[in-house]
């Protein structure tokens, strides 16, 4: 009788990072051909023009990281949050409250220069983040209660008040839509290119990647807070005040959070509006598992979830498959990508019989 | 030397045989076409060092590991062992270094769980299992749930599980390791009678008396490969040692010094309350400098509490504790390392970042002071770490994970840190458990200079050799409470024995 067995890795393997992720595209790409079928289209040229036409238009490129720079942001809050061992799940309400702050200071800035603007609508949005974020982070760390249910309750939380205050307060005084006031000028994060929408926001995500990613791997702040992570009862151990790694990392998430909601007023919409977020503070989560809590792999995750995003509606454009391949697309990649990455841990060995 | 090498052939059956097993984990070679057999009646020693292999073999042999090569004979017929259920078909049974109980079920449920039969007759089987109770003289109520029993207990649960099923070979892999000298005298019984019952025992330690006390024959590995098999009646304690080691050790010998007056740590009516009881009751003691105290007892008579209190992992409920006078009594484990306290937790598991860095775990609690323009400054880390290495002479990189340390090099990784500090006061908790002979050597050597150096040091462990080497003074805790103190002119085992179940006279 011969069997393949299931067999631990004595290391992890290296290459592996990046082999296993396209091995996911491939089989994703395998599996959800069956719906495009189902749809009436060929899943060749479906998947050509998902995941090749973005690199050869100069526009759908651009598209592309306009789309995966809210990612990157709130990829790399979950990603700060998880490596420290706090499960913040609560990105999305965190976001909302940003682009409250940031929606609520944009119309306010008429006469400061534009630099000024633009960093007071990064700041008001870090603020609003890191506020949300606050009250579960106290709550874990004074009285032990449990993060995960707090954050992701605080969402639906967020939601509401965005809506009350679109409905309420905030409701556009000249066209009574449930939206608010348009920022000024000032505020508006500046075109980088033209003919696109990339903004200034992609810039900002960058930077607070690469600051992530520094704090993270070189400093002692950093090596703390994985400590911490990894091991809570040995970080405790060997000196470190754990409850104060859990409340940086908490509120740092959340001010990062906050910030895509900033870049979201401040470069795409310019208000706030109700349907600002779209559960991009959930994809987060899912583009940190991906990337393996890892600020280079957040970056490549989050490009690969925007192109699935701007492909599958170019498709549905020039196809007239339904806009949901996207969602079908995405989490098909993210279920088999989580599978597959276990084989950086172990390895298929197959024996003959004897 | 001239330790021969010739292997004795007796009579009695063989039952379970080994035959040129091959295991390699990526570069390392666990085994090196290893031969093992076990007679009818036998208890076969397993000697070696940490990662020698021992583990694997035995492994191999119960089907949790699939070798490369080789094969296994049941009585005398090949038999294909690829799983446990395989194995335990066959008549072997297993105790493994790490318990598989389940806690929240009582101790019939557990044993009878993961037998093949559908319908299980529960009166029976309790009836069979109150039999083997008894025969063997374990105390273990068969319907207690397994979370209410003590480590010795649950092995002895382990024990009647394989025997529950009829096994006709034990393993034993390193069973005194987390057991008290005492519960290590009732398994010792226990494993007698089954080998006079005509059961085949192989069994896995690091302590030569064990061997000498238990077995005929003894097989030793070195680093994967067999050394061979011995009969243990020929041949002196450092005969063995050289055959694992595969070069003479040297004897401890430590240097005598006189505590010196000057107190380190002072612990004034230490009291630890949990639940309403106290599991540390009015705990005084002082350790001078230059002076090792032993502290001895019966796991779970407060040693642990009192280690945890000085790790400053515990806030105790009343006292007082003054090192170098600071007053440490509600002290974090920061507030003890800036005491110049080195601690050494009874969980080494818990004490380190286990995926981490041999590196990053030695400079963890002092990380502030390796900083260069904000970044850590790795370079200062490694010269440190590559020199604590050398002079510690642990196996491993700078950046190996701490995880694929042996539990020797985890030790010693753990005693760079706190050594390297040069401590002035030292709590350390059971240092040697589960270390081969040269790695427990070494570390008491360690031990041993630290105090002829000017540290005071609080010695917690449950290998009383271990006390009477290294202590001047040796406190006995019986019920959260000192019950006893010996100084070294007067050392006693018995006495000290009969104190730890709390019959001592003073
Ligand atoms: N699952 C595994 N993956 C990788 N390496 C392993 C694995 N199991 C064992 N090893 C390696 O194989 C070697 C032998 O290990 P083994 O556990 O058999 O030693 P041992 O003699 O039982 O040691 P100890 O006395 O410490 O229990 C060691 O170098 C160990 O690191
Ligand atoms: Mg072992």
């Amino acid at each position: 009788m011969s069997s393949i067995r299931i067999v631990a890795r004595t290391q992890s393997w290296r290459n592996g990072a990046v082999i296993l992720p396209l091995v996911a595209v491939l089989i994703t790409l395998l599996v959800t051909s069956g719906a495009v079928f189902a749809a009436n289209a060929n899943p060749l040229q479906v998947f050509f023009e998902i995941f090749i036409e973005p690199f050869r238009s100069r526009y759908s490129f651009l598209e592309t990281l306009v789309s995966a720079t809210p990612l990157f942001l709130t990829g790399t809050a979950v990603a700060l949050a998880f490596r420290s061992g706090y499960y913040n799940i609560g990105a999305e309400g965190q976001l909302l409250v940003g682009a409250i702050f940031a929606a609520g200071i944009g119309p306010r800035l008429g006469g400061v220069p534009q630099i000024f603007g633009i960093l007071a609508m990064v700041f008001a949005g870090a603020f609003g983040g890191l506020v949300w974020a606050l009250i579960p982070a106290l709550l874990r760390t004074r009285a032990n209660i449990d993060e995960v249910v707090t954050t992701l309750l605080l969402n639906p939380t967020a939601t509401l008040l965005v809506a009350g205050l679109l409905n309420g307060p905030w409701r556009n005084p000249v066209t009574h839509f449930n939206e608010s006031e348009r920022i000024v000028a000032a505020a508006e994060f500046p075109i980088l290119l033209s003919r696109s929408r990339i903004n200034f926001g992609f810039v900002v995500a960058v930077i607070v990647m690469i600051i992530v990613a520094l704090v993270v791997h070189r400093s002692a702040l950093g090596l703390k807070m994985r400590a911490a992570g990894l091991s809570p009862e040995g970080a405790r151990f060997n000196g470190l005040a754990v409850e104060g790694l859990l409340l940086k990392a908490a509120l740092g998430s959340g001010a990062i959070a906050g910030i895509t909601g900033a870049c979201l007023v401040g470069g795409i919409q310019f208000r706030l509006t109700e349907g600002i977020s779209g559960g991009l503070g959930y994809t987060g989560i899912l583009v940190a598992t991906l990337g393996g809590l890892n600020i280079l792999g957040v970056a490549a995750a989050g490009f690969l979830l925007a192109l699935v995003n701007v492909g599958a509606s170019s498709a549905n454009r020039v196809f007239g498959i339904p806009a949901q391949l996207s969602a079908v697309i995405s989490g098909s990649l993210m279920m088999i990508t989580v599978a597959v990455m276990l084989f950086r841990r172990y390895r298929l060995v197959y024996r003959k019989a004897k | 030397m001239s330790v021969s090498t010739h292997v004795i052939d007796e009579p009695g059956p063989i039952t379970a045989r080994l035959i040129d097993i091959s295991k390699r984990f990526g570069d390392v070679i666990a085994n090196d076409r290893v031969c093992l057999d076990v007679r009818r009646g036998e208890i076969v020693g397993l000697l070696g060092e940490n990662g020698a292999g021992k583990s694997t073999l035995v492994k191999v042999l119960y089907g949790l590991t699939l070798p490369d090569e080789g094969r296994i004979e049941i009585d005398r017929a090949p038999s294909t062992i690829r799983k446990p259920s395989d194995a335990i078909a066959a008549g072997i049974g297993m105790v493994t270094q790490h318990f598989s109980l389940v806690s929240t079920m009582t101790v019939v449920e557990n044993i009878i769980l993961g037998t093949s039969r559908i319908i299980i007759d529960r009166d029976s089987a309790r009836k069979k299992i109150v039999l083997l109770c008894e025969s063997l003289g374990f105390g273990v109520d068969p319907d207690e749930l397994v979370s209410a029993l003590s480590v010795g207990q649950r092995q002895r649960v382990e024990i009647l599980k394989a025997l529950y099923r009829d096994c006709r070979v034990l393993v034993l892999d390193e069973p005194t390791a987390v057991l008290a000298p005492q519960e290590a005298e009732t398994l010792f019984k226990a494993v007698r009678l089954l080998a006079n019952s005509g059961i085949a025992v192989i069994l896995i330690t690091h302590k030569l008396h064990e061997v000498r006390k238990m077995c005929q024959r003894v097989t030793i590995l070195r680093r994967g490969s067999c050394v061979g098999t011995y009969e243990v009646a020929q041949h002196s304690d450092d005969e063995l040692v050289e055959l694992m080691v595969g070069r003479a050790v040297e004897h401890a010998n430590h240097e005598t010094v006189k505590p010196g007056n000057l107190v380190r740590m002072s612990v004034r009516n230490l009291v630890v309350e949990s639940r309403g009881g106290r599991i540390l009751d009015n705990v005084s003691l002082e350790i001078r400098e230059r002076e090792i105290i032993g502290v001895a007892g019966v796991s779970g008579n407060g040693q642990s509490a009192l280690v945890s209190v000085l790790c400053g992992l515990t806030r105790p409920t009343k006292g007082k504790i003054e090192v170098n006078g600071h007053d440490l009594t509600h002290g974090k484990p920061m507030d003890y390392l800036n005491a110049g306290v080195g601690r050494i937790a009874e969980d080494r598991h818990a004490s380190v970042i286990a995926e981490m860095s041999v590196a990053h775990n030695i400079v963890l609690e002092r990380i502030d002071g390796f900083r260069k323009a904000g970044a850590i400054d790795e370079k200062a880390i490694s010269t440190l770490v590559q020199k604590l290495i050398q002079q510690f002479a642990i196996r491993a990189a700078p950046n190996d994970p701490v995880s694929s340390l042996s539990g020797g090099n985890m030790q010693k990784v753990l005693l760079a840190k706190v050594l390297s500090r040069e401590p002035k006061v030292l709590v350390i908790a059971q240092p040697t458990r589960g270390l081969d002979v040269l790695a427990t050597r070494e570390i008491r050597n360690m031990l041993a200079f630290q105090r002829v150096n000017g540290a005071g040091i609080l010695l917690v462990s449950e290998d009383l050799d271990e006390l009477l080497e290294l202590s001047d003074r040796i406190l006995v805790m019986y019920e959260g409470r000192i019950v006893a103190e010996f100084t070294n002119s007067q050392f006693d085992r018995n006495e000290i024995g009969l104190a730890m179940t709390g019959s001592g006279s003073r």
